[in-house]
């Protein structure tokens, strides 16, 4: 899926169905309510963290897109994050599963 | 529609086991056998499996190892709620006529395929149900001012009702204190605020009112279904609310005519602590945001009506199995044969099970 090798060249891509005018989510190549073939474009910064928590000293969190889109990964911040903040992707990648390091906005 | 009654059910002792899932299943088909009586296996015309396990062609398998010869056999999967997920097919043999008697089996091992659901690429690398988990406990905490005290009521209240339960995987009593100070998992959530996998297998036999009167004089029918699956990917949930489940409840209490104030019993799927609370909102046992008095409540009290075999959190979660445990400990429950464990003349009762972070939820009212 293009969503995969995207991330593995670190880009965070969404697909959206072109007839609907709508984000297929999760990702998928058709969209659910035409199953037409969808378009991929890059996601709309920044997001807006949803809510978080932390393992082992590690955070991590769930954050919306263009108020539609909500993916989980892990956060880094030097401050604590407050919800509804907003947040931008600060890397990516494809490691058997996606893999999101989100940053809060300055 | 042909009304549709349970009249027989079976249950191992929950374990770390290391057998294989037919030799599970097996135990609990045995079982059943031995204590349902005049039930003989050309009675059964319909043999329906409930597992997460890789095995194929379980339930022919089981079918051939049992002596049956079934006209209707094959496996439900459907992650955590594979059990009322088959529970429901069966019902729905019988009252379409297709079937009289059906048998329920699940089961699960220790080490489940199950437990993680690999498709949810929106999840991220972060796909243990711990997280899902997590997210829920923090927004209910936020939003509701729920404590980690009102979690540790949930666990202490179910730990202590599977000390009563003799297939319960690790019966132990814990205090209060002693869940709010067990290992830390994340911010949120402690160990003892979470349900264990575990091996066990479970087994209920359904009929239609024609054939029930032949095993039991007191069959359990099953009298609200509601089922529900809003999405397959966590992160479509409202992080404070369980939409499946509340769907679900409003089919299940509109085709029974019933209530949640009219549930005397009631088996709810507290995988972690925090759903317990959130299931109790949304079905309409408490107000949003006061589950964690309701339930501490309880504990004070000693009221068992949830969760009396001890949940999912005291008697461990063979995720194939679960469901079906549920169903056996309602009809157990409301035929009065719980022992230590029954709750006070109860006349109805409801089953609430779910899977994937609560995206999908099976609801049943069973009435005696």
């Amino acid at each position: 899926m293009i969503f995969e090798s995207e991330l593995k060249n670190g880009r965070f891509v969404v697909p959206e169905c072109p007839k609907c005018q709508k984000l297929v989510w999760p990702p998928s190549e058709s969209c659910p309510r035409c199953f037409g073939n969808v378009v991929w474009r890059t996601a709309d910064e920044p997001g807006m963290l949803v809510e978080y928590s932390a393992k082992d000293g590690r955070l991590f969190c769930m954050v919306e897109f263009e108020n539609s889109i909500r993916v989980m990964g892990a956060l880094e911040c030097d401050t604590a994050p407050v919800d509804g903040q907003k947040v931008k992707v600060l890397k990516c990648g494809f490691d058997g599963s996606p893999k999101f390091t989100f940053g809060l906005e300055k | 529609m042909n009304r549709v009654g349970i009249v027989g059910y079976s249950d191992t002792k929950f374990s770390s086991d290391d057998i294989p899932i037919e030799s599970s299943m097996f135990s609990a088909v045995k079982e059943l056998f031995g204590q349902t009586p005049n039930l003989a296996q050309k009675d059964i015309d319909a043999v329906l499996t409930s597992t997460n396990d890789n095995k194929k062609y379980l339930s022919p398998i089981i079918s051939e190892m049992s002596g049956i010869a079934p006209k209707i056999s094959h496996n439900v999967e459907n992650l955590c709620n594979s059990g009322t997920n088959a529970t429901v097919s069966a019902f729905s043999y019988i009252a379409s006529g297709l079937a009289d008697v059906a048998l329920v089996v699940g089961a699960e091992r220790f080490d489940s395929p199950g437990q993680v659901l690999e498709w949810d690429g929106s999840r991220g690398e972060f796909k243990h149900p711990i997280f899902w988990a997590s997210m829920f406990t923090k927004a209910h905490k936020r939003k509701f001012g729920t404590t980690d005290e009102h979690l540790a009521y949930v666990s202490a209240k179910n730990h202590r009702n599977s000390l009563d339960n003799p297939t319960a995987y690790n019966p132990k009593k814990y205090t209060v204190e002693e869940v709010m100070n067990s290992k830390r998992i994340t911010d949120d959530l402690r160990l003892l605020d979470c349900s264990r996998p575990c091996t066990g297998s479970s087994a209920i036999l359904l009929a239609s009112e024609k054939m029930a009167k032949k095993f039991t004089d007191v069959p359990v029918w099953i009298s609200g279904i509601g089922q529900k699956t809003t999405s397959a990917s966590f992160t479509k949930n409202d992080l404070t609310s369980i939409e499946s489940t509340r769907l679900a409840a409003q089919d299940a209490f509109s085709m029974s005519k019933t209530s949640p104030q009219k549930i005397d019993v009631a088996e709810i799927h507290d995988a972690f602590t925090i759903c317990e609370l959130m299931v109790l909102e949304d079905m309409g046992f408490a107000q949003k945001g006061k589950a964690g008095q309701f339930v501490s409540d309880m504990y004070n009290t000693n009221d068992k009506k949830i969760n009396p075999r001890g949940g999912l959190i005291g008697a461990g979660h063979p995720l194939g199995a679960t469901g079906i445990a549920q169903v056996s400990e309602i009809t157990r429950q409301l035929q009065g044969k719980a022992g230590k464990r029954q709750t006070e003349n109860p006349k109805i009762g409801l089953v609430q099970n779910m899977s994937a972070a609560a995206t999908s939820s099976t609801v049943l009212v069973l009435e005696s």
